[in-house]
């Protein structure tokens, strides 16, 4: 391994702009001539609009315009879509999916929702004039419980009756029937897998400009994925051509899935662009961020699990009703269905399984993939019911999960879920895992903390996840609206140094590093010498982004498959220049060389060579530039086992992480520094939906918890240090064996913390988030 | 409008603004330095935090008007050149930071706890960091970048 | 945040000027509390009147057994003052613990206490401590200047200018923390005063109060277990998604045990 290829814990490139004040974030650029947007929202969840009064906010000082969905649609400004179509059961073919308008049309359906826009020449003139815009508002009841909405005596969308977006559902309900029907055992469990906010730290911004002279459109947007925007944005929004229409996405302050999406705001800043003439920033106010940003999970379950008299599970059977909020946000549909229930096999060998989802709308903000996405709800609902399964029988929780393991030698193992497993070792994960937690010392560990007068606990996860959605045409079939590719450009500059381009893109992940590791593994070009472009339309080929964990897995394969492409050409080249046969070329390592000679040419040699072609191969051409398209063969599937423990407090429900061990198999790792960076966030991510977080609507579907005075945000006395170790099975269908490790911690850690907290509180069920006062219920209960 | 004047960085700088303007966006739409971030509007996030007259402070919670005067130190100073202030170093050499929005704040929070309490261990620096929330490192590899930190800052 | 125009005295005689000459005028101390309020336009006033620049209010003295410290005397000037941690060193560490480090170095006594937050922590400070609060007009005892949630004695001009505790024979504060805010959930401050035992308790009502059962349990038997037999009235206690009434009134017994314990 070199110091800087693949495995190495390579310090980050992109560090040194962020930690010196230099980094590029959509808030920091500023434009001549910009103008400032500030959106009317609606305050309440659900009422029609009789009338929208402008004329005195468009007189208040400074106010350039003010713009409202009448304005909007004249101007064939398309709606809001969602990219996946769902089929129902029963042959219905599609869901129901009401129209998004931009700018509300006559209606709105949550607070925060999208009234108008003002523009004006300063950001504090731009708030005024918008308390200054008059809606006549006439109130609607408001459908805010998940778990009721179908049976509201309101309907929020007149395409959708009974609050019904789909009704779905996978598996084959009469094996199910039929397991169930001769098992020893049944354990049913109720679940509720909280709503959560994504809160990336940096808030949803963008900057649109016009070119009149050109006709040109520039957006900088905080977005995970440029390309995608400018699709959406010209082919359904209609709001500027696609070769009209640059997006960049520069720096970006962290995405966890909540800037994926095609929102509002940049629609309609890049439309109202033009019309005013003028450069248009928007920057959400957290407080926008908490009511308008797409929230995660929502749902509400009931699972049953039919077990053998030894413990092997028989069947799952498992209904979900799944809040998709007001509207359907772009990839909505898919995460509570393909996202989450082609997941419930987990690592477990359940011959029958069958799952029905109800999708259903609320007078909420728009739910959406958060990290992990729907592969987090699927791994709490069933590691909730295993745990509860082994308490029920009485047999050890690691246990009945080494029962129930896909054996190393079952791979390829087709589930009864769609999935088809590549390959996978989990009980190695498991007893890694037992090794690192000492799992043999925690009865003395229990002992002492009642000695105390504490409570201890421990808690197991065993979690699979689906990485780098794919392929294309499967997606296409489950009705998905994109191919989910990624593509790559190498090109090779005269003095040897190399632009690497890719379709995705880095808010935290670290591809500048990675990836350039990649190449220069590869291409035996040193590190320093890669640069690594992402985010801008004009600048690489067309991506889909980063998102699901994919970045390495699809993108990084898209690099290897360019630089493949590479090392083809520069067998040509340096055939001819050393006067060999072009079969006798052998590389490593950079080096062409003439097999059994000493005759050998460098990679920069051959790209100066390439573009100085003097002495050049016939029918080759000059340049060395290669690109590369990769739809993989299957998803990648990392998988592992978390383990953690607690101390509680039964006086106050206090409970403290004091060990939280995480041990992965994520295949090939390019970096490992990077890989534990990403599995510590997701674990902080997943402990604080365990034990702090959750989006809390009241009746009236007002947010109560719209700020961080409300809204818990894990804060670093809230967190253990983690204990992170790795198994590997490298994955067998792309060429670096890598699956992603993006989301793993987000997944495995919400129900290896609530196994523990059960655990500790004599096992009745806690729902997340498991706060102080809910932990000191169940204590109060089980004393 | 009032002239504000102050030092930022070592720099006299001046501008006129309104009375309204928080000194996070003097800072950064008056003189030009964006390193200072705003991550909420609550001010708990510390996205925003700068040192004003030695002291870490919040800027989206203090008013230009009131740092008429001042020294203000922002992530821009810290640095000397290219060469890396300890702290900087040490979020670098630990991976202290992943997206790098909260990082500014994070580090001159974390260079304002180094000079003022010595021998930091792990359990003081997880309590003394409630004022910065980061999203992205589940706060393992900052806190171990503000040891090593202030370390390095002979702490 | 909406417009405003902003006055910097050098005395407390110029600031109250200022003031009465505003539309609609407010202090300024800290402004921690103040301008995250104006920041979401849910305050508007017509002028601000710094108080930062006056001299006179800053600053910690002791005499006679009597902490006095200015009022625009930051928390961490409190917590770092090595004459408040030999007199009353559990007022240090309150003042150590409010809110987080930037907080600290802004946010002064005067500004908090004349907000009086329900879940403030300096108003149970100055309940239990039998502190004087001195404005430019008075001087008022603890117990007449915390009138209700986020009212106090203070005239609309009245300007704290210090605020004095007399030293306890022991004290101690004991906070649980809002999970979100970190602001007080329930916090007990438990002293043992030349006059008996004073206990006050902040967070769990709409305003810091003393808390009569615990000082007569307490007076009677300074122990932790002598806690465990008072009742405590759920009636009055705050409920919202961080904590039910029944939740509260376990804090403040639990809080009020651990503060006894601290006080040896």
């Amino acid at each position: 391994m070199s110091e800087t290829g693949i495995g190495a814990a390579v310090r980050r490139k992109e560090d040194q702009r962020f930690l010196t004040g230099n980094g590029n974030y959509t808030d920091d650029i500023n434009v001549f001539g910009q103008t400032y947007a500030a959106f009317v929202r609606s305050p309440h969840a659900h009422a029609k609009i009789n009338g929208i009064n402008t004329s005195a906010a468009a007189a208040a000082d400074g106010v350039v315009a003010v713009l409202t969905g009448e304005e909007l649609a004249a101007d064939g400004v398309g709606p809001l879509i969602c990219g996946w179509n769902i089929a129902g059961k029963n042959g219905v073919e599609a869901h129901n999916s009401p129209v998004h308008h931009a700018l509300a049309m006559g209606k709105v359906n949550y607070v925060g929702d999208h009234v108008a826009l003002v523009v004006a020449e300063t950001q504090g003139q731009a708030d005024s004039a918008a308390e200054m815009v008059e809606v006549d508002y006439e109130e609607l009841p408001a459908v805010v419980g998940t778990g009721s909405a179908l049976n509201h005596t309101t309907t929020i969308h007149e395409e959708a009756p009974a609050n019904m977006c789909y009704d779905w559902e996978i598996g084959d309900s009469a094996a199910t029937d039929a397991a169930f029907a001769s098992a020893a055992h049944v354990t049913t469990v109720e679940v509720v897998n909280n709503r959560l906010i994504p809160n990336a730290m940096e808030p949803r911004a963008c900057l649109a400009q016009y070119n009149q002279g050109t006709g040109d459109w520039t957006l900088h947007v905080t977005s995970q994925n440029p390309h995608v925007h400018r699709l959406v944005m010209s082919a359904f929004n209609g709001v500027a051509p696609e070769h009209k229409l640059r997006v960049i996405a520069p720096d970006v302050g962290g995405g966890f899935g909540s800037k994926i999406f095609i929102y509002a705001e940049e629609v309609v800043c890049t439309w109202a662009t033009r019309k005013v003439g003028r450069p248009i920033k928007w920057t959400a106010k957290r407080s926008e961020s908490f009511l308008s940003d797409a929230h995660g999970r929502d749902h509400v379950s009931k699972a049953e699990l039919a077990l053998d008299a030894d413990g092997k599970f028989l069947a799952l059977r498992v209904n979900t009703k799944a809040n998709l909020g007001a509207y359907l946000s772009t990839f909505a549909s898919a995460v509570p269905t393909y996202m989450y229930a082609t997941l419930l096999a987990g690592t477990y060998t359940t011959p029958a399984i069958y799952c029905d989802v109800q999708g259903v709308f609320t007078n909420t903000a728009p739910v959406d993939a958060y990290r992990g996405a729907g592969r987090p709800e699927a791994t709490y609902l069933l590691e909730r019911t295993v745990e509860t399964a082994a308490r029920e029988m009485n047999i050890d929780p690691a246990e009945i999960r080494r029962r129930n393991f896909i054996q190393p030698d079952a791979f390829p193992y087709q589930t009864p879920v769609v999935h088809q497993y590549d390959i996978g070792d989990y009980g190695a994960s498991l007893e890694k895992a037992c090794e690192m937690a000492d799992v043999g010392g925690f009865a003395a560990r229990r002992s002492d903390s009642e000695s105390r007068g504490k409570r201890r606990g421990l808690g197991y996860s065993s979690y699979i996840e689906a990485c780098g959605i794919a392929p294309s045409a499967a997606v296409g079939a489950l009705g998905g609206g994109v191919g989910l590719w990624e593509s790559a450009d190498i090109r090779f500059n005269a003095t040897g140094s190399v632009t690497v381009m890719t379709g995705t893109h880095n808010h935290g992940q670290g591809h500048e590093t990675a990836f350039a590791q990649v190449v220069s593994d590869k291409l035996g070009v040193p590190i320093e010498n890669i640069e690594v472009v992402e985010g801008d339309t004009d600048k690489g080929p067309f991506g889909m982004g980063t998102y699901g964990s994919r970045s390495i897995a699809v993108g990084g394969s898209a690099i290897v498959k360019a630089a493949d492409k590479i090392i083809e050409k520069g067998k040509k080249i340096a055939a001819h220049c050393l006067e060999a046969a072009e079969d006798d070329i052998e590389y490593d390592g950079g080096n062409f060389t003439v097999a059994g000679t000493d005759k050998v040419m460098n990679i920069a040699e051959i790209a100066f060579t390439a573009y100085v072609p003097h002495n050049y191969p016939e029918g080759v051409e000059p340049g060395l530039h290669e690109q590369a398209f990769y739809d993989p063969l299957n998803f990648s599937f990392p998988a592992g086992v978390h383990i953690c423990e607690v101390e509680v407090d039964p006086t106050t429900g206090e409970t403290e992480i004091v060990n939280y061990t995480a041990v992965d198999d994520f295949g090939t790792i390019i970096n490992p520094m990077i890989v534990e960076g990403q599995v510590h966030g997701g674990i902080g991510q997943g402990v604080g939906q365990a034990m702090l977080e959750g989006a809390n609507y009241d009746d009236n579907g007002q947010l109560v918890t719209g700020s961080y005075m409300d809204y818990t945000m894990p804060r670093a006395d809230n967190l253990p240090n983690f204990n992170v170790g790795t198994t590997s099975t490298p994955s067998p269908l792309n060429p670096l064996g890598v699956k992603g490790a993006g989301e793993a911690g987000a997944i495995a850690s919400p129900p290896a913390v609530i196994n523990a907290i059960t655990d500790a509180c004599g096992g009745a069920m806690i729902d997340m988030p498991a706060t102080q006062e809910k932990v000191w219920l169940a204590c109060q209960a089980a004393e | 409008m009032p002239t504000v004047s102050m030092t930022v960085n070592g720099k006299a700088v001046s501008a006129d603004v309104e009375a309204r303007t928080l000194l996070v966006h003097y800072i950064r739409d008056h003189i030009g330095l964006t390193g200072t971030h705003v991550g909420c509007d609550t001010s708990q996030c510390g996205a925003c935090v700068v040192h004003v007259n030695g002291k870490s402070v919040k800027s989206c919670s203090t008013l230009a008007v009131q740092a008429e005067g001042a020294d203000v130190a922002t992530i821009e100073g810290l640095a000397n050149g290219e060469e890396l202030h300890p702290m900087q170093a040490a979020f670098k050499e630990n991976h202290g930071l992943q997206c790098g929005f909260c990082t500014p704040g994070m580090v001159m929070s974390a260079v304002d706890l180094a000079n003022n309490m010595k021998n930091l261990d792990e359990a003081t620096i997880r309590e003394q960091l409630d004022g910065n929330i980061c999203r992205c490192t589940g706060y393992h590899n900052i806190v171990k970048s503000i040891k090593d930190g202030a370390e390095r800052m002979g702490g | 945040m909406y417009g405003f125009d902003y006055h910097r005295p050098g005395s407390v005689a110029d600031a109250t000027s200022a003031l009465g000459g505003a539309d609609d005028g407010k202090y300024l101390a800290g402004g921690q509390t103040l301008l995250a309020t104006m920041k979401q336009r849910l305050a508007a006033p017509s002028d601000l009147v710094d108080l930062g620049g006056i001299a006179d209010l800053k600053g910690i003295s002791v005499s006679g057994g009597t902490v006095t410290i200015g009022a625009t005397t930051t928390h961490a000037e409190v917590a770092a003052s090595a004459d408040v941690q030999g007199a009353i060193p559990s007022l240090a560490a309150l003042a150590g613990d409010i809110g987080d480090r930037q907080v600290r170095n802004a946010g002064t006594i005067g500004g908090s206490l004349a907000n009086n937050d329900p879940a403030a922590d300096y108003p149970a400070a100055i309940l239990a401590l039998g502190a004087t609060v001195t404005t430019n007009k008075r001087e008022i005892a603890a117990d007449d200047f915390i009138k209700g949630l986020f009212e106090t004695a203070l005239e609309e001009d009245e300007i704290i200018t210090s605020v004095s505790f007399p030293a306890p024979t022991s004290g101690a504060y004991m906070k649980f923390k809002q999970p979100a805010s970190r602001f007080a959930l329930v916090g007990v401050y438990v002293a043992k005063t030349a006059d008996g035992v004073r206990v006050a308790v902040t967070g769990a009502t709409s305003h810091a109060h003393r808390g009569p059962r615990l000082e007569a349990a307490l007076n009677e038997n300074f122990s932790a277990s002598a806690v465990d037999g008072v009742e405590i009235p759920v009636d009055h206690m705050n409920v919202d998604i961080h904590a039910g009434a029944e939740y509260r009134a376990n804090l403040v017994k639990v809080m009020a045990k651990r503060a006894v314990e601290a006080c040896g």
